[in-house]
């Protein structure tokens, strides 16, 4: 009896004693002193994080903590990357451990709600599709009835696979893997005729996981919607502003023709009041957050709009090669579309 | 220790106060008054990191109690053991899916690691110096190498060595294997089924009834009836005669090949035999020390007594050496068998939809870690405390009686 109290106590204390360590408003506060944001990331997914074989960190989801990182602290590489597995990712952030977890996460309302987190943005428009040997066959989703799907846990790709299966009357058997890469490696051994995750992901392991990527083919059919974006957790307001302005501000500064090439010749020249705005030339925008006149600008400067993190990590200039779609600024037809900056 | 405290305590008390040294002294009090100290620091403890993790929740509204157990779950289990399961049905079907699941591969590896390890830790003591060094390598090879490992190395091996569905091997017509698993014909449902059951249950219990009456016949005559072929009997034949009365149906469900896997008959998944092949020969390896250790411990006397008043080398073990060795077998044993069901959890990492692989998918859909942990836990502190109630029942039973 004895035994099963303290086994209680043990565990209790585990979840407490790591949720003790950040109390609500000192998000800011704990990164300035420790002059380093922490910034949860996947294990490896190429073109949102991964890391190189020196421990370098690249990536969508990496260069938005390095946009905060420059923004808040001045230096694009004051992050410490904390990779998370799907499980852990929560928790991780509840507790204190990240301050910012950009982890190619969905925006669902459980997660919003109940989790104790706050979604900041959306930094990637993306939705669920299926991957399949070439010589299976299969040219369409439909056609899958009764096939076996290698799955990783705790993601909403496993909720919308069954979801789609149900609403399409189809039978199908999930062999389901807490690790991403246990996960991918049973597929490609044969383990599953299907994989299924976000269809970034999915052109991100045909390109650089797959042995042969002409082995294995896309799906057409996108069975959800996936709006992937960085989260901070509930009750620091003020931290919650600087995650959500920062994208914004990436964002924007597309829009405005901002580049990491022309970011000084633009804030010295220009005389358009949103750039002044956005670049701390004209207007008290940084003080509003908290933080200096030039925190976009260190942000833009540093590590370029979002459209060069685009190309740079997932698009034309990647080996994803992804073209924009959704992920286009508005004015072109895509969802990115920038709050006002006043 | 407690006593230096108290005593302590007593000598610095200024002399004024003797009679409260004194009464700290008593043993009568100390007996009592610690024990409430310390329990009562452990609940003040437990208290104060219930009541904080309760309020640190609140603050962050993370949603906190088990009334997410009856909303639908949402997502498939792979495979369930006995049960039904739906994504429509409910969090809470489907943790019993995996507690389920956990207890199947568990009672299974228990049984079968024992039949090896007394095999391997009776072959250790061969006299045949081929075997004994054979079993030396597996205990050897078994015990030291980490078990998550051997279950990469069991499922890579079934991944990698078995054809693709479409090119199953086809084992004997009806079994079918491959890298979707083992799927292999069954009858189809019958109602005769079910009856068939209760009559080789019927056959278990004429089998005790037989072997008692054996016992006593040998008592009184001094010959001793034979044991095997009347049991077996029994247990064959009342099944079967119950089928044959039922108009013996022999239909069988044969699996097929559809579009992408076998369909019909039953399967065992290649998750699950990985599983269970890795727990077994590891646990194995340590039954088999623990097996040859207690039969190593018996005293040699006992052989050569045993051996001067005529017996053979089978009588020896099972009359003299086995009971004994026993004794000391069992409570080590009773540990191996509560890791095994603990191993087991590594599922998770070769895709068995266990105990824990579907907690973990609770936790992350639902968010309510503390909740989805603590059921987690609380099953296999029963699951373990049940195994341990069960062999220390054992353990008495065999236990010497004295006289």
């Amino acid at each position: 009896m004895r035994r099963t109290k303290w086994f209680a106590a043990a565990t209790v204390a585990a979840f407490v004693g790591a949720a003790g360590v950040a109390q609500a408003g000192d998000t800011f506060d704990s990164v300035m002193e420790r002059g380093t944001v922490r910034c949860g990331v996947n294990t490896g997914l190429a073109g949102f994080s991964i890391a190189d074989d020196q421990g370098n960190w690249t990536g969508l989801d990496v260069d938005y903590c390095r946009a905060v990182a420059a923004a808040v602290v001045g230096d694009s590489d004051k992050v410490e990357f904390v990779p998370l597995s799907a499980q852990q990712r929560f928790t991780a952030l509840q507790s204190g451990e990240v301050d910012v977890l950009s982890r190619n996460t969905t925006w669902t309302l459980t997660r919003d709600v109940s989790l104790g987190i706050h979604f900041a943005g959306i930094n990637f428009y993306d939705g669920q599709g299926f991957m399949v040997p070439a010589d299976l066959g299969v040219d369409s989703a439909k056609q899958l009835d009764g096939a076996e799907v290698c799955v990783q846990t705790g993601t909403t790709t496993e909720l919308n696979l069954a979801d789609y299966f149900r609403a399409q009357n189809m039978s199908f058997k999930p062999v389901v893997f807490e690790g991403f890469e246990e996960s991918l490696s049973a597929f490609f051994a044969g383990r599953c005729q299907v994989y299924t995750t976000d269809k970034s992901g999915l052109a991100a392991i045909k390109s650089v996981d797959a042995p042969n990527p002409d082995d294995y083919k896309i799906l057409p059919e996108t069975i959800s919607k996936e709006p992937l974006g960085p989260s901070v957790r509930r009750g620091d307001d003020a931290w919650f502003a600087i995650a959500k302005w920062v994208l914004i501000a990436l964002v924007q500064a597309e829009e405005s023709g901002i580049t990491s090439d022309n970011i000084d010749d633009m804030k010295a020249n220009s005389d358009n009041p949103m750039v002044k705005r956005v670049l701390g030339a004209s207007g008290d925008m940084g003080e509003k957050l908290g933080l200096d006149p030039e925190w976009a600008y260190r942000a833009i400067k540093q590590m370029g709009n979002y459209g060069e993190m685009y190309d740079r990590n997932v698009g034309m200039e990647s080996p994803l090669g992804l073209d924009r779609g959704l992920n286009a600024q508005w004015t072109d037809g895509g969802l990115m579309y920038a709050p006002p900056i006043r | 220790m407690a006593e230096q405290v108290a005593r302590k305590a007593g000598d610095s008390a200024a002399p004024p106060r003797r009679e409260a040294g004194a009464f700290l002294r008593d043993p009568r009090v100390r007996a009592v008054l610690y024990q409430i100290l310390v329990l009562g620091g452990v609940i003040l403890l437990v208290a104060y990191l219930v009541s904080n993790t309760m309020d640190n929740l609140e603050e962050r509204s993370i949603r906190t109690g088990f009334g997410f157990l009856s909303n639908e779950a949402g997502f498939y289990i792979g495979e369930t053991t006995f049960v039904a399961y739906e994504a429509s049905d409910s969090y809470g079907q489907a943790f019993v899916v995996g507690l389920l699941n956990t207890l199947r591969v568990a009672l299974l590896g228990i049984v079968l690691s024992t039949i090896i390890g007394a095999i391997v830790g009776i072959a250790r003591l061969s006299s045949n110096w081929l075997i004994a060094k054979l079993a030396s390598v597996y205990v050897e090879v078994m015990r030291n190498i980490p078990l998550l490992l051997q279950l990469f190395f069991w499922y890579g091996a079934i991944s990698f060595l078995l054809p693709s569905v479409r090119d199953a091997i086809t084992v004997i017509p009806g079994v079918f294997l491959s890298k979707s698993g083992l799927q292999y014909a069954v009858p189809v449902s019958h109602p005769i089924h079910p009856w068939m059951g209760l009559a080789f249950l019927a056959a278990i219990a004429a089998c005790v009834v037989y072997y008692k009456w054996a016992k006593r016949h040998q008592a009184e005559t001094g010959r001793e009836p034979n044991l095997l072929l009347p049991s077996l009997g029994m247990l064959i034949g009342l099944p079967a005669l119950v089928w044959l009365a039922g108009g013996a149906p022999t239909q069988m469900d044969v699996p097929e090949l559809a579009t992408f896997r076998y369909v019909g008959g039953t399967s065992v998944t290649p998750e699950f035999l990985a599983l269970l092949l890795g727990l077994t020969f590891y646990t194995a390896g340590f039954i088999a020390e623990i097996v040859r250790s207690g039969i190593v411990a018996v005293a040699w006397g006992q052989t050569e007594a045993a051996s001067a008043i005529g017996l053979s080398r089978t009588l020896v073990l099972r009359l003299v050496l086995l009971p004994q060795a026993l004794r000391i077998i069992v409570p080590p044993t009773t540990s191996q068998y509560l890791n095994l069901t603990k191993n087991s959890s590594l599922a998770v990492a070769i895709g068995y939809p266990d105990l824990v692989s579907v907690g973990n998918t609770t936790l992350n859909q639902t968010g309510q870690a503390i909740e989805c942990i603590s059921i987690m836990m609380a099953c296999y502190l029963t699951i373990s405390l049940s195994i341990s109630f069960f062999m220390n029942w054992y353990n008495k039973h065999i236990a010497l009686v004295e006289r």
